[in-house]
Formats: structure tokens, sequence, C-alpha cells
């Protein structure tokens, strides 16, 4: 396992368990990249709480920072390091137990309905 | 570790191995009890297709095939984009044990680091996206 996977995994759980810097990023999933200023007339956070915020994002890799217009830092999120986070959730959401008692009771069934086999000789096998 | 890469549930079948290999490497198999609709080319490299009713779809690409013991898919990682290179590797493995079967599922890949082509490919997704979207604004600002 490389480390600094779990490190990528760490800052956006970090991250997101702030709900000013999770709103920070949804504002900016959602509309796209904005200034500091923008955000701030969007949320109800300071623009010095929002600029705080900003930087310890851009910090952790989470927003990049470009030029925006009348020379505005203009920030944006970085999918990749939401995408490492959206594998470990995918290992936690992977639900193995629902299709494996569905598994086990089609077979209880008798493996009958849509089966081409003849019900009488899969009947035959259950003893 | 924190960060889990391996999944294994096993369950214990009161049928032979014969009878759930047929349930998991069929389309009706596998429409009875996975998806709603399947299809699947059983032969390594292989392409599979699992579907749920007003739900995703899965495809699926069949790694191994041993009748009827071992049986071997990737897939995508639910949640990542169609276009995400990445798959988890899933293996159902078919014991014996009497007159049942002792099945086990192991799926690995969670946590795989993205390769550089999937890098590369990303960010050129991202920079086609931000030139197609200045093309766009040309064309009407020029309209």
């Amino acid at each position: 396992m490389p480390p600094d996977h779990e490190a990528v995994a760490e800052h956006v759980f970090a991250a997101l368990a702030d709900p000013s810097r999770r709103a920070i990023l949804a504002t900016l999933a959602a509309d796209g990249p904005a200034t500091a200023t923008d955000l701030a007339a969007r949320l109800p956070i300071t623009r010095q709480a929002i600029a705080k915020h900003l930087a310890l994002l851009a910090e952790a890799g989470l927003v990049t920072a470009e030029p925006g217009e009348r020379r505005r830092v203009r920030y944006r999120v970085r999918s990749a390091p939401m995408q490492v986070a959206q594998q470990f959730l995918a290992a936690l959401a992977r639900d193995w137990e629902s299709p494996l008692g569905a598994l086990k009771d089609h077979l209880d069934r008798g493996a009958r309905g849509p089966y081409p086999t003849a019900p009488d000789q899969t009947r035959g096998h259950d003893g | 570790m924190g960060f889990p890469d391996r999944i294994e549930r096993t369950v214990e079948l009161a049928h032979p191995p014969e009878k759930v290999w047929a349930a998991l490497t069929t389309p009706e198999g596998l429409a009875a009890w996975f998806g709603d609709e399947a299809t699947i080319d059983l032969r390594p490299g292989g392409p599979g297709r699992v579907s749920w009713t007003g739900g995703p779809n899965a495809e699926l690409r069949v790694e191994r095939v041993e009748a009827p013991l071992v049986f071997g898919f990737t897939w995508p990682i639910y949640g990542l984009p169609a276009d995400d290179p990445r798959r988890t590797y899933v293996e159902f493995t078919l014991e014996p044990v009497g007159a049942g079967t002792r099945l086990t599922v192991v799926e690995t890949g969670f946590a795989q680091l993205p390769g550089d082509a999937h890098r590369t490919a990303y960010d050129g997704n991202t920079e086609g996206w931000a030139k197609e979207l200045a093309e766009l604004a040309g064309y009407l600002d020029a309209a």
C-alpha cells in the first residue's frame, strides 16, 4: 500500500469534516472556479475565513489557485484527490452480503424460473 | 491499514459447484440473483454486462474461467467516472464441501493508485473541456 494514498484520503476527509470547508468545496464543485470574494457573496462565511480555508485546502492539494479576472486568484477543486477518497468509499460501499444472500435464495428456490435446465433434473440435485 | 484494498466474503451453499457455477457464469443465472439483466461471453477477455432496472450497468471483462472452480472478472470502481481506467478484480472460488459448495468472493484493487496514463488522460480531459467551452464562447460571441 503506497503511504501517500492514505495521506491523500486523509486530507480529503479532514477537509470534508469541517462544515465551512465542506460548503466551500461544494460550491466550487457545483458552480465551478471562484475567487474568495465570489465565495463570500454566496456563503454565510466571512471573506477572511474563506481565504484562510482556501489556503489550507490549496496546501492540502484539494484546490488549485489560478489567475482570474482583475488580478484576483480563482480556486478550483482538484478532482484527483477526491477520486482517491472515492475509492476508499467504494470499498466501504461495496455490498457483497445482499447479492450473496440473493444467490443463496436463488439456488435454494431450485434455480427454476428463467433457467433453461429441465426442472426435474435440477431438483434431483438438491437431495 | 486504513485504506481497504481487498474485500473477502464466504458463503456456504447447499448445492454442488456445477450448479453454483451456472448461477455465476450464465446470463440466466446472473439475471436471477445479481442483476435484472445480464449478458456474458464466458472466455478470458470476453465482455459481460449486468444491468439493474432503473439503476446502473456494470461492464465486466472476464479474466479467469476454470469451470467449475474459479471465475474472475474486472469491473469499474463504483463512483468513479465511466472512462476511468481503474477497475477492481473480482474472483469467485468454488470449493466442494460434502454435497455443497463453499463460495468465496474476493474483490481487490480499491487502493490502486491512479496511473500516470490516467493522470495524463484526466488532465487532457480537463483542458479539453476548458478549450471547448472557450471555443463555444468565441463562437457565440461571433454569432
